[in-house]
């Protein structure tokens, strides 16, 4: 009875294609943003903000990336994080060799660049599906992570890549909070960017050549339009989210923090989180952030002692087994967990 | 009318000239010869029908004129102008849309998401316009969620818009596939058996629908179908496969007295 929409009646196409028709979600959706920008920054640690929720903010936009490609697009990738990389690196010579861009522009210009290599390597996916393809941008992650460490001129022939603070309209970004406002902003607008993309015609395009790619065709959809424009914006998105994650949240990166390793953790979001689902990210990068965490501190909590080693391999094998869960469970992953959840809602406490 | 890129709910039946035509086509995948040397074509308005055993090369014919299907030999006519073969981009572009025998619904997003695929042939916003959805990115949105609103309302889908496809039964399957080629506004619709499967009663309204379709929005209509009734009730003209030759070709009249059909179907003694 909480989440009812009885008795809000659409009278215009307009109002029923809005992006939350219910009024409910509406006012938990400005409650959410509200509490966002104005309660956390005044309650969260510093730790809290560096550990935890920073991690999240860009993992998020990461997984987004990813999910228009592999959940809405039906094209697996397992080399995310080396677009994540080129966006990074890009970032890091455009603030280099040109300081006078304004930081914004400078993120929008490395998710272009990325978008470009990962529609490079989004070409072999106009002649193969499935396992295959996902070795082929296997091989997109070897060659870039090869490229990272030896291209000496990425990193002004430094050893690690070490950008100045960003700053922007003379504000710098240097504090927990500040970072923390500035990621949320550049999220919101994303997952705005998202949304509206995913319910467009070019989101209906991606989808239907997930469903069905033959029917997709003959009803006139390009495959090679749609695939490679997937590509694209998820590499885009993936772009942006790398140029963050090294100069707010890492600060000074080497070669490797962009290695297989971040793929396969960007894979293990979308899958526990939800497949084909902007909401899902947001989920599977909490949960991906959050049980680490959680892990190193509950045996304490409970009384007894675990070293950190032991911490980090139960960490593995309990995402393995979440991994094998989900996908033989619900492989629609939390966010479909969340829809029912809500389904229930409407009519709680009541029987029907 | 007052939208210009629509014909829709426009009763214009009246069979006029021919609109799309396959010349002496031949098409063998390896040792196996779908289609020998057939010629037929399809006039404006009319109700076209294919018939024959299984394996005659029905479906290969509806493959060969959408162009999923690129044969050896032979040309495809339409509307004046001649292909060697066609792809299905194309083939979409120019106005022919089809059905599928084994539904091929995107069965991850709605019937309404469904549909909407059968305009983007016809939406032109960028992909910033449409990340951004300001302004003619949205009313374009809209505009074309009005024209397959009609669609939902002519087949009568009103209650299922947001009710993912791949959840529908098998019957209502059917009339959502029929409707994402009908929102197309195709010239010519190919459809590959359209009441396979079904019962009596979903039969009668599949019927209802394809006249409808015929009649009220002008659509030319191709069909491939099993049942003898259906096929000689509605189609204007009907055209006899066997073993990937055309054995017949004429009114259901001539067809139903055709020595030769009567011999494929009940098998002939010499």
């Amino acid at each position: 009875m909480f989440f009812r929409e009885n008795g809000q009646f659409k009278s215009t196409y307009r109002a029923d294609q809005q992006l939350l028709p219910i009024l409910q979600d509406r006012v938990f959706m400005a409650g959410l943003v509200a509490f966002a920008f104005l309660v956390v920054p005044f309650v969260a640690s510093d730790y809290l903000f560096l550990s935890l929720v920073i991690p999240f903010l860009i993992l998020t936009l990461a997984a987004i990336g990813l999910n228009l490609l592999v959940g809405y697009c039906g094209q697996i990738s397992i080399g995310h994080a080396a677009f994540m990389g080129v966006g990074a690196y890009a970032a890091y010579n455009l603030v280099l060799r040109l300081p006078f861009l304004n930081f914004l522009v400078v993120l929008v210009l490395a998710g272009f660049v990325a978008a470009a290599v990962g529609m490079l390597f989004g070409i072999p996916s106009l002649r193969i599906k499935g396992l295959y393809l996902g070795v082929a941008t296997l091989a997109a992650q070897f060659f870039l992570d090869w490229v990272f460490a030896r291209v000496k001129w990425l990193t002004n022939y430094a050893p690690s890549a070490s950008p100045p603070p960003v700053e922007l309209f003379g504000w710098t970004v240097d504090t927990p909070v500040r970072k923390y406002l500035f990621l949320l902003s550049v999220l919101l607008v994303f997952t705005l960017l998202a949304k509206n993309l995913v319910r467009g015609h070019i989101g209906r395009a991606w989808m239907a050549t997930r469903d069905m790619d033959v029917a997709a065709e003959v009803i006139g959809i390009r495959p090679i339009y749609a695939k490679l424009t997937a590509f694209g914006v998820s590499s885009f998105f993936c772009g942006v989210a790398g140029a963050l994650w090294g100069f707010v949240h890492l600060g000074a990166w080497e070669p490797l923090a962009f290695d297989l390793n971040l793929s396969l953790s960007l894979l293990f979001m979308i899958i526990i989180g939800g497949m084909g689902s902007i909401l899902g990210a947001y989920f599977g990068a909490a949960f991906f952030v959050v049980l680490p965490i959680l892990l190193n501190r509950i045996p304490g909590m409970l009384g007894f002692e675990m070293s950190t080693a032991t911490a980090s391999h139960l960490e593995v094998m309990i995402f393995g087994v979440l991994i094998v869960l989900f996908l033989a469970l619900e492989p629609h992953g939390l966010a479909r967990l969340w829809a029912i959840g809500k389904q229930k809602l409407r009519l709680w406490p009541f029987p029907y | 009318m007052t939208a210009p890129e629509t014909h829709l709910l426009a009763p214009q039946r009246q069979v006029g000239e021919v609109i799309l035509a396959m010349e002496d086509v031949w098409l063998s995948f390896g040792g196996v010869k779908a289609l020998q040397g057939v010629s037929f074509d399809v006039r404006e308005h009319e109700v076209r029908a294919i018939i024959g055993p299984n394996g005659a090369g029905k479906s290969s014919m509806l493959n060969v004129l959408n162009g999923v299907y690129h044969p050896q030999k032979g040309r495809i006519v339409f509307k004046g102008e001649s292909f060697a073969d066609m792809d299905p981009h194309h083939a979409a572009e120019m106005g022919i849309a089809r059905t599928f025998q084994n539904i091929a619904l995107f069965r991850g997003m709605t019937v309404l998401e469904n549909l909407m695929t059968g305009r983007n042939l016809r939406m032109k916003s960028g992909i910033l316009a449409q990340a951004l959805r300001v302004g003619p990115a949205e009313r374009e949105e809209i505009r074309h969620r009005e024209a397959v609103e009609r669609i939902i309302d002519f087949l009568e889908l009103e209650p299922y818009r947001k009710t993912p496809a791949g959840q529908l039964p098998y019957g209502l399957q059917k009339r959502v596939d029929l409707g994402r080629a009908l929102a197309s506004e195709p010239r010519v619709l190919l459809l590959d058996e359209p009441m396979a499967g079904m019962n009596l009663e979903e039969k009668q309204d599949m019927c209802r629908f394809i006249l409808d379709a015929n009649d009220q929005l002008g659509t030319t209509l191709v069909l491939i179908e099993h049942d003898m009734g259906v096929v000689m009730d509605i189609s204007d003209r009907v055209v006899v496969l066997d073993y990937g030759r055309k054995i017949a070709d004429g009114t259901p009249d001539d067809v139903r007295s055709d020595q030769a059909v009567i011999d494929a179907y009940l098998g002939s003694s010499h």
